[in-house]
């Protein structure tokens, strides 16, 4: 079972994100793997494991800090690990990411068939959840998205995806690309083996022209959309804090009241 | 300029959102609803005009298949400039294939749209709320997805009966086949994405969600949960707020027990006012909060909801 996973560096949730000049302002230090993304990983190796032999490739698209996303995914056992890096890349919308993506998928396809491509089912700072089924599109594979289960026998993968108005079981033939979302499984955490292993194992770079995409086909300049405008939203004013000492369900009562929301 | 809007329906019955959806997309154009699924009731056919559509255009199958439903709204949207979604998992999947075909430009969880200079121009919240961000697209055509609450539903000054028109549409072979669907039984009340309330509980609430329930129902709102309460089995999943269950944009939360982790936050902080009820004093869900108490929701909502039943008796 050869499997590909994509994986993306994102700024830390925690953290002061902030924009530039319309694009999201990149900090080395404050940045990791996706953290659904680790779901993603998780699945792929349970499904190596679990055919006892096979390849985990770990992706990402991405700047220079971006690396740190597939060395997370070698910590946690993945077989190899490959960064997209290239200037012209930059401020890609949906499309153009997932153009770019798909021919380094082609790629490492070309060398061996591929089974399968699992992804996050968003990534917690764009949060579209586009990519995956533009992915599926670009590379005319199946789709099996958002999936808290994920099976795979005899060339065919099934999941069930969990909808506001039904469970569906949706299957479809290999070669497939499966987002993941966190109740699928439970990611492992790295060991003192595989991390030390993680810091030997080489990251293969490639640019744009390694895999074969034009550079005037992505990035800033053929996004389909801009950002003209980014600000803070200004903190909520006249904030109130009462401690409880028997009146302040009657106080919380009261400013729903005088707010008109109660 | 005819801006097409995708309907949402459960049961034949429209949802709130589409309304709203059909408001936003008469300030922008001529507006036209698209209705995937068995033909809408007459009922429903005059809602939408009453809310300004023009035309309905029916593609009467059960498309569950994402590919299937990206062709039929592309067939039923084919003049449109822009169409608008609302913004749920699967329309994002639906206009994600509409948008590879069609070379049109994507923005979702959007809360506005509006026409400038011959673009459609967004607003959305991102980064959990913290920013606001202004997106233009540059492709001539646009999709949309845009987040309930975020538009006031008006019925039209004029309104017309639409055209009801209903189109074949040759639908691919998909890869995917649907080999089961186990249906989930449809919120009691309100559904949660739509709800102008929401009352939540987590793990603070031990399971018993007999208060939360009872305020939501007094405030006329729905029952939202953090992602321990629902792994716990205490409330079923359609329950869940959060970047990884449904994002809410009420005019009020309430968040009873409930600690504020980012994950919650990003689903909940653009909603209009927050209120907090919590026994540890520096949960962060104080810091977004407008009103906060710091004290067991086992005793503040009892005096909460007695007090709000009083007032209303007297007035
Ligand atoms: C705040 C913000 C808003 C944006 N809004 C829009 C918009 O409205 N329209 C638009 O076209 N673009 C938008 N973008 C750009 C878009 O987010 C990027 O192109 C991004 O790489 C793909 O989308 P996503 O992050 O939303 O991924 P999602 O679709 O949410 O991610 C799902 C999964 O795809 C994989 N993945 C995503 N990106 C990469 C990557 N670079 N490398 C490897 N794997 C990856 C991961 O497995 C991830 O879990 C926005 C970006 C930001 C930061
Ligand atoms: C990838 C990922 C995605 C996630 N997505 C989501 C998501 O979408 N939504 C989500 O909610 N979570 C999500 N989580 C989980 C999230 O990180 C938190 O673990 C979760 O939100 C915590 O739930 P909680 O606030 O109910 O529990 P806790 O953090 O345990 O907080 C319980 C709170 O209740 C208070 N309390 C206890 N007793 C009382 C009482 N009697 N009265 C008042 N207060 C009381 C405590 O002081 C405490 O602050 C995600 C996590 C990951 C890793």
């Amino acid at each position: 079972m050869r499997v590909l996973v994509a994986v993306k560096f994102v700024p830390d949730l925690q953290s002061q994100r902030s924009f530039t000049d319309g694009l999201v302002t990149r900090v080395a230090e404050d940045g990791s793997m996706n953290e659904l993304d680790e779901n993603a990983v998780e699945a792929a190796l349970q499904l190596v494991e679990a055919q006892g032999d096979g390849e985990v490739y770990a992706l990402t698209v991405g700047g220079p800090d971006a690396v740190a996303a597939v060395r997370k995914a070698l910590q946690l056992g993945a077989t190899y690990a490959i960064h997209v890096n290239d200037g012209a890349i930059a401020g890609s919308d949906v499309f153009g990411t997932a153009a770019v993506l798909a021919a380094a998928i082609r790629k490492v396809n070309a060398e061996a068939p591929l089974d399968l491509v699992i992804t996050g089912m968003a990534a917690l700072d764009g949060l579209t959840s586009m990519l995956p089924t533009a992915l599926a599109v670009e590379l005319g594979w199946s789709q099996l998205t958002f999936a808290s289960k994920l099976e795979v026998a005899a060339g065919e993968a099934t999941i069930v995806r969990h909808l506001p108005d039904a469970y569906e079981t949706v299957a479809a033939p290999l070669p497939a690309v499966v987002s993941v979302t966190d109740e699928a499984n439970k990611p492992r955490y790295p060991n003192f083996k595989l991390i030390m292993a993680a810091r030997t194992k080489p990251v293969t770079v490639w640019t744009l022209a390694d895999i074969g995409v034009d550079p005037a086909s992505v990035g800033a300049a053929a996004s389909r959309t801009t950002v003209i405008d980014a600000s803070p939203r200004p903190p909520r004013a006249d904030r109130t804090i009462v401690t409880d000492t028997g009146e302040a369900g009657t106080a919380l009562a009261d400013f729903l009241i005088g707010r008109g929301l109660a | 300029m005819i801006a097409a809007v995708l309907v949402e329906h459960r049961d034949g019955v429209v949802a709130q959102p589409s309304l709203e959806a059909l408001t936003l997309a008469r300030s922008v154009g001529v507006p036209v609803a698209v209705w995937l699924g068995a033909s809408p009731s007459a009922e429903a056919v005059a809602l939408l005009g009453q809310y300004g559509a023009t035309d309905v255009r029916v593609v009467d199958a059960e498309l569950r298949v994402v590919a299937h439903a990206a062709d039929a709204l592309r067939a039923a949207s084919d003049d449109a400039e822009l169409v608008l979604v609302v913004s749920t998992f699967v329309n994002k999947e639906i206009v994600t294939r509409m948008a590879l075909a069609t070379g049109a430009g994507v923005v979702v969880d959007a809360a506005g749209a509006e026409r400038i200079d011959g673009h459609i121009e967004t607003t959305q919240t991102v980064f959990a709320a913290t920013w606001n961000v202004r997106t233009r697209i540059n492709t001539e055509r646009a999709i949309v997805a845009i987040r309930p609450n975020t538009t006031t539903a008006k019925v039209a000054d004029e309104r017309t009966a639409p055209t009801v028109t209903t189109l074949a549409v040759a639908l691919p072979t998909a890869r995917e086949a649907i080999v089961d669907i186990a249906r989930v039984a449809p919120p009691e009340g309100i559904p949660l994405a739509e709800a102008p309330v929401v009352v939540s509980g987590g793990r603070g609430t031990g399971g018993d969600y007999t208060l939360v329930r009872d305020l939501a129902d007094l405030l006329g709102g729905a029952v939202g949960a953090s992602r321990d309460a629902t792994d716990e089995g205490w409330i079923s999943h359609e329950h869940m707020v959060g970047q990884t269950g449904t994002t809410v944009t009420p005019a009020l939360y309430v968040a009873c027990g409930i600690s504020g982790a980012v994950h919650h936050r990003g689903g909940m902080q653009a909603s209009g006012t927050i209120v907090a009820v919590n026994m540890d004093p520096d949960a962060p869900i104080f810091d977004i909060a407008d009103f906060g108490v710091v004290g067991s929701l086992f005793d503040v909502l009892p005096q909460a909801i007695e007090r709000i039943k009083a007032h209303r008796a007297a007035s």
